[in-house]
């Protein structure tokens, strides 16, 4: 390219208008015909060169001397050359112009003059080249570089404000958040769902690579749906109501287990020994029954059960437990001598201990035999215990049987008995003389007896029988023998009863129907601490009494209602009067006398007011006279400034506000301020507000833990912004926000939303 | 035989002031008269017909919520929605008045300020509202059968009516040997201070019965006050002021505080308010063991004492029958008032510091709203009461004597005409005082001590955080750190405790007397011109004299420049806006006069 550009060179002169494609016309309204023109000229270029060097092929000196005049013209400054014309001829190429001489320019018509004869070219360029050449307007000078740059310049911030204030909403939304949680792109908290997790993930190593085409191949699902369409169904063929059911029979399974516990538990804490025994003796009734039952099932089972009951036998006869051989058993010893249910109870234990160590037989033997003895043991033990005294008026003894009832048969087990019989004293002491104040309500209010017993001592009575019930054994044995236990009563009822009827006689006549310090002290022995089985104080009832049929209540107005003390005084009868008074027996009247003349001598409310008077004159602001005696007029002895000058002269302030016990004569309100707290005060009206009452009404709630509850707190006080820990806060990016702007849920995000409930709250304000 | 029938009929009824809360199941049944329900509940669900497009929202949005929650099966939630809370109680917890944000608020900052902080305000009032619902006690009272009067049910009877544990508290201490008592309860009410005119001090846990210490300080003892917690108690003695420790070790010999007869306890601010026999009126912060501030009150001899628990102000009587209030920041009264012809003999108090009882020597109660300082009631006791006290509930207590009588709805509706209680002691009552979360009043007399049944004095439900009855050694230290911190410093002591938070509008001037006088000087004022000493005799006197001279009146002369200065600038621009309006205004046949 360069070397024809050489040999252009050296025939057109000044003609650049070839020189190169690269080279481009500086006016715009050219491209069109330089572009059109390059189409047509580029073929020829061969052609021209062709030309050329059949023309100056004659003399290479000439040649080669321009050859290295263009040469050095390339090297340094471009020299301006005088071209001369070497050859008369009027026609150098077929677009060979020339311009005269150096001075000449050459017009865009020379340029172009061969167009309009070439037929080849297109009449919409000729047409737009015609225009141009008539075209008298010169180009506009190109403006000043600083013009320039300054247009520029505007033209850039134009563009940039445009894109900078696309932030702009986000921004003032960021800073007008309650809080910001930074990074501000978060992904949900929580786990995530599996698919998500494995979405974006794909198979790299060849490891990977593997599994998955093994479970490419097993079908198993990898990607979206990790459940398989089996799975899914199953899910959902679970429905609401089974689910409840299910939930329910968990829930049931769930408390009857903890009912256990805790009764095991309430079981494991009761110290009775007698209701562990008889727990226990229930327990072997049950196991015996059980098995039996295993033996004809579980043969194998009911063999290693027999080994343990072997084992206990052992124990038993290693143990000197019913040997008679106790503390009781030899208290009972002395006693056998004389007493034979001492010597019936001994008997008894020997053999029990005989029965224990007794060596098992074979239960297969003999089942029904077995049984029945079991049963026949089983017995007497629940009978035997009871309470000899069966009586109608017992609440023990009425209504549903309970453990400790029975007939007047012989015990077997004293030592229980014993203290049974103890306790028992009490009790009936007890409703003994709970009976007693019933006859006496009843001799005092003449009520049904019936009723006031069922109202005042049956529900008491029955409560300690639930709560004894409760302790010594559990309700459900009692009601396995509650028939067997009716039929034996019927039996031994007719004695005990006659004698408790005489008991009852004998203890009805020997009290008086009056309470005393007994009586007090067995009801409250469970309830009240010493202090209250006092006898009631002879002088509190008194005054009660009085108070009731004279009441001391006249009426006293007070007697000189001044103007400060003008409140009526409204007299209070009062039940108990003090005793001194009682005695004393002043009339209202007398007394209002007698308190005025003892306050006669000091006038408290003149003073007062006296003092408030001082106190109104101190606050007042004080009128200045500074008039100068003597100035501007004469002065001397005896002779005062004019009215006239010590008006002018006479500075007044202004009046004080009203003070704030003005409306109050007996109140002397201090008007100083309390300068101590004003360091603690907001003294300038704080930024965004505008008057007082807008600063006022924001601070009225507090914010502290004390007066709010923990939410509200938490809620309050949140941090402006929050950061994650370890997390890297990305400057926002625009795609942040353009997303936010897309959807508006997003951008509330961070903020709490208090927002919700103040719209509610304006609401409710505007109905 | 009167004793018999009374306990055959009277009875003891615990019931409650308020309708039972409304269950869920009842509302099905309630929903005929949903609407007279509806009028009571805050405006929840009535729109009305102007908020049009908002109800549609609303109710968009309560199905969306709806479609939303737990309801697959398809049932419908037939409450929609938050419950609604009842205007009452949203009464009770509303703090202040709502500022009305005017629609047209030109600046959105400050709109923008005030709606977030009354959203905020908002949300904590209904989420207190809505917690009420865990304070689920009730107060208990006493009433008779019909005409029965409650106050001669005796208190023997009202301990065997109730349970066990609250029969207990009712009992005596025979304590005949060292003279007239005073007490008082710790704040959680679970410990009793007693302490003995001639010397005796004894702490008792008294609900179990233990005695913590028992001491005696050989010397008159005046008065006895729990300090913050029931480690420490302050005992004022014939002269000077002690501070003993739970175990009876004493602790500190104050002897700037002598001749102390009252003392109150400021719990928020751990300040001990004494009043002595010389008028002096003290606080001790006991939380560093300084004087706060000494007050000469020159009102003579202190001996009726109490505090408003609203703002730590102290109440002092006075034997001219007057009423003063003090601050430890003011060395004269806040208020005075005239309360009684005679001297005032005792008063108390309410809680909430809405309103005073007190009694004086002219046998007279009255009853003071002191936020308006006006008598409420007054009322004319046969024997005036020497002791006052207010409870939780506002239950007054008044003894006359040996007597001490309850009185019930002291300030509420019309004036009451007898007492809703009585009880007789066994001497003349030398104090008396309710204690905190107990429906029991403290009695202390000559022979002793009584703790009396009084259904309905204590506040049923406590406030954990605050004061815990049930708390434990390690929950009352961290209470402890926790009071300090939060401990009120004495200068916000002051008539109205919400001062605070509002803006200081004092002038200027007022601001800078103020200062001044906390200085000691005044830091605006120019210092006065002092010539520098020359040498060879240029400082003589008379030259000093010439030299002052110069300077004299030159801040007078730069201000007398500046107001001519001024004045000539008002002067030109009165003159151009005249010739001005000449210029303009129509020229009238008289102008031609005018020069």
């Amino acid at each position: 390219m360069v070397v024809h550009v050489f040999i252009f060179k050296t025939n057109l002169n000044r003609v650049f208008f070839f020189l190169s494609k690269r080279v481009r016309m500086a006016a715009a309204a050219m491209n069109d015909v330089e572009d059109d023109d390059e189409e047509q000229l580029s073929p020829d270029d061969e052609n021209v060169i062709s030309a050329s060097e059949d023309e100056e092929g004659s003399d290479d000196e000439r040649k080669h001397a321009k050859l290295l005049e263009a040469i050095s013209s390339l090297g340094g400054r471009r020299r301006k050359k005088h071209v001369e014309r070497s050859e008369a001829s009027v026609q150098v190429s077929e677009f060979s112009v020339t311009a005269g001489g150096a001075e000449e320019k050459i017009n865009l018509c020379d340029l172009l003059g061969t167009m309009e004869k070439t037929p080849g070219a297109p009449s919409k360029t000729k047409k737009q080249l015609r225009n141009l050449q008539n075209c008298k307007e010169t180009l506009e000078l190109p403006l000043s570089k600083q013009q320039t740059e300054k247009i520029q310049r505007t033209v850039a911030y134009e563009k940039s404000t445009k894109e900078v204030s696309r932030w702009e909403s986000v921004i003032i939304q960021n800073q007008k958040a309650e809080q910001l949680v930074f990074p501000l792109k978060q992904e949900p908290a929580g786990p995530k769902r599996m698919e998500q997790v494995v979405a974006g993930w794909k198979a790299q190593t060849p490891l990977e690579q593997e599994i998955f085409s093994i479970l490419h191949s097993n079908k198993q699902p990898v990607l979206d749906p990790v459940l398989t369409p089996m799975e899914k169904a199953a899910i959902k063929a679970m429905s609401l109501e089974e689910a409840k059911i299910r939930r329910a029979e968990l829930q049931k399974a769930r408390a009857l287990q903890s009912y256990y516990e805790a009764k095991a538990k309430r079981g494991k804490r009761i110290k009775s020994k007698k209701y562990h025994r008889v727990q226990k003796k229930a327990k072997q009734k049950e196991f015996l029954k059980q098995f039996d039952e295993m033996m004809k099932t579980n043969p194998t089972a009911a063999l290693e059960e027999l080994k343990k009951m072997e084992l206990s036998r052992m124990e038993e006869r290693m143990s000197l437990k019913h040997q008679n051989s106790g503390k009781w058993a030899k208290s009972r010893a002395i006693m056998a001598k004389y007493d034979e249910s001492a010597r019936s109870a001994m008997q008894e234990q020997l053999q029990l201990n005989k029965e224990l160590t007794q060596k098992l037989v074979v239960p297969s033997d003999d089942e029904e035999e077995r049984r029945a003895e079991e049963e026949a043991n089983a017995l007497p033990d629940f009978v035997n215990e009871a309470e000899p005294v069966p009586d109608s008026a017992n609440p023990w003894m009425r209504g549903k049987l309970t453990s400790e009832a029975s007939g007047p048969d012989v015990s077997d087990e004293e030592e229980e008995e014993e203290q049974e019989e103890e306790e028992e004293k009490l009790l009936r002491e007890f409703e003994r003389k709970r009976k007693l104040r019933r006859n006496e309500e009843d001799d005092l209010a003449p009520q049904p007896r019936e009723e006031r017993g069922s109202e005042w001592s049956l529900p008491a009575s029955e409560e300690d029988d639930e709560e004894e019930d409760d302790e010594e054994e559990g309700a459900e044995v009692v009601s396995e023998f509650n028939s067997l236990f009716n039929r034996l009563m019927q039996s031994g009822r007719a004695e005990p009863q006659q004698i408790q009827a005489e008991e009852a006689e004998l203890l009805d006549e020997g009290l008086v129907y009056v309470r005393t310090m007994d009586d007090l002290e067995a009801l409250g022995q469970d309830e009240m601490a010493g202090p209250s089985n006092a006898v009631p104080d002879p002088h509190t009832q008194t005054p009660s009494a009085e108070a009731t049929t004279e009441p001391p209540s006249k009426k006293k107005k007070e007697i000189d209602p001044k103007e400060v003390l003008t409140k009526e005084a409204k007299t209070i009868t009062v039940p108990l009067v003090l005793t001194a008074v009682e005695e004393e027996e002043e009339s209202f009247a007398e007394q209002a006398a007698i308190i005025k003349e003892a306050f006669a001598g000091d006038d408290v409310i003149s003073d007062f007011l006296k003092d408030k008077r001082k106190q109104e004159e101190a606050g007042r602001p004080k009128v200045v006279d500074l008039t100068l005696p003597g100035w501007g007029e004469w002065g001397g002895v005896g002779l005062k400034p004019s009215r006239q000058k010590r008006r002018k002269f006479r500075l007044k302030a202004a009046a004080a506000p009203p003070r704030k016990d003005q409306k109050l004569p007996a109140v002397i309100i201090s008007e100083k301020r309390n300068a101590s707290i004003a360091a603690h005060q907001v003294s300038q009206l704080p930024f965004p507000f505008q008057n007082s009452a807008q600063f006022e009404s924001c601070m009225r709630s507090p914010v502290g833990q004390t007066w709010n509850t923990q939410n509200t707190v938490k809620k309050l006080t949140a941090p402006r912004v929050v950061t994650k820990l370890g997390a890297i806060i990305q400057p926002m990016a625009k795609e942040d926000f353009l997303k936010q702007k897309k959807g508006p849920e997003a951008a509330k995000q961070g903020a709490i939303p208090l927002r919700g409930t103040r719209k509610k709250g304006k609401k409710k304000d505007s109905r | 035989l009167l004793y018999i029938v009374f306990y055959g009929v009277s009875r003891l009824i615990l019931r409650s002031y308020l309708k039972p809360p409304k269950r869920y199941w009842e509302v099905n049944a309630g929903e005929e008269n949903g609407e007279a329900e509806n009028t009571d509940v805050s405006p929840n669900q009535d729109n009305i017909s102007k908020e049009q497009p908002d109800k549609i929202r609303d109710e968009r949005r309560q199905k969306k919520k709806r479609s939303h929650g737990s309801f697959i099966s398809g049932k419908k939630d037939p409450f929609p929605g938050e419950a609604p809370i009842p205007n009452e109680q949203l009464k009770k917890f509303q703090r202040g008045e709502k500022f009305q944000v005017v629609i047209a608020f030109r600046l959105g900052k400050v709109k923008e300020t005030i709606l977030r902080s009354e959203a905020a305000s908002d949300l904590a009032l209904k989420q207190a509202a809505r917690y009420d619902l865990l304070l689920p006690e009730e107060s208990g009272f006493l009433e008779g059968d019909d005409d029965e009067d409650t106050c001669t049910i005796l208190q023997e009877d009202i301990a065997d009516a109730v349970d066990i544990t609250s029969g207990a508290k009712y009992f005596n201490l025979h304590l005949t040997q060292f003279g007239p008592y005073r007490l008082d309860y710790s704040r959680t009410g679970r410990h009793l201070l007693l302490g003995g005119k001639r010397g005796h001090v004894s702490c008792i846990e008294w609900q179990t019965k233990n005695l913590t210490c028992e001491i005696n300080v050989m010397e008159t003892i005046h008065d006895v006050k729990w300090l913050h917690s029931e480690a420490m108690f302050a005992v004022a003695q014939k002269q000077w002021l002690y501070i003993y420790d739970s175990k009876g070790i004493e602790l500190h010999c104050i002897k700037k505080f002598n001749n102390v007869l009252r003392m109150q306890f400021l719990p928020y601010h751990f300040l001990l308010a004494t009043a002595s026999a010389t008028g002096f009126l003290q606080y001790l912060d006991v939380s560093v063991g300084k004087e706060v501030s000494a007050i000469g009150t020159k009102l003579g001899r202190l001996d009726v004492m109490a505090q408003n628990p609203h703002n730590a102000i102290v109440h002092l009587g006075h034997p001219n029958g007057t009423v003063s209030l003090w601050s430890p920041n003011q060395r004269e009264p806040l208020v005075k008032m005239l309360c009684h012809r005679g001297g005032v003999r005792s008063l108390t108090v309410d809680r909430s510091g809405t309103y005073m009882v007190t009694s004086g020597l002219d046998r007279k109660l009255k009853v003071y709203d002191i936020r308006a300082f006006k008598a409420l009631h007054s009322y004319f006791l046969p024997a005036g009461a020497s002791c006052l006290s207010l409870s939780q509930r506002g239950l007054l207590s008044a003894a006359t004597g040996d007597v001490v009588q309850v009185y019930r709805d002291v300030w509420g509706g019309g004036s009451m005409s007898k007492p809703y209680m009585a009880h007789r002691v066994r001497g003349a009552v030398w104090g008396v005082d309710y204690c905190p979360f107990e429906d029991v009043l403290g009695i202390g007399h000559e022979a002793g001590f009584t703790s009396m049944i009084v259904p309905g004095a204590g506040e049923p439900n406590f406030d954990a955080l605050d004061m815990n009855p049930y708390r434990s050694t390690k929950q009352r230290q961290e209470w402890e750190v926790k009071a300090l911190l939060d401990k009120v410093q004495p200068e916000l002591i002051g008539l109205d405790p919400g001062l605070l938070s509002k803006v200081d509008q004092a002038t200027f001037e007022q601001k800078h007397k103020e200062r001044v006088e906390a200085l000691g000087y005044d830091p605006l004022a120019t210092e006065k011109f002092k010539p520098r000493l020359k040498k060879r005799g240029r400082s003589s006197a008379g030259a000093v004299e010439r030299r002052k001279k110069k300077v004299a009146h030159e801040d007078q002369k730069d201000t007398i420049r500046k107001t001519v200065e001024e004045r000539m600038e008002r002067e030109n621009e009165r003159k151009v806006k005249a010739q001005e309006q000449a210029e303009h205004g129509t020229r009238t046949a008289l102008d031609r006069f005018k020069k």
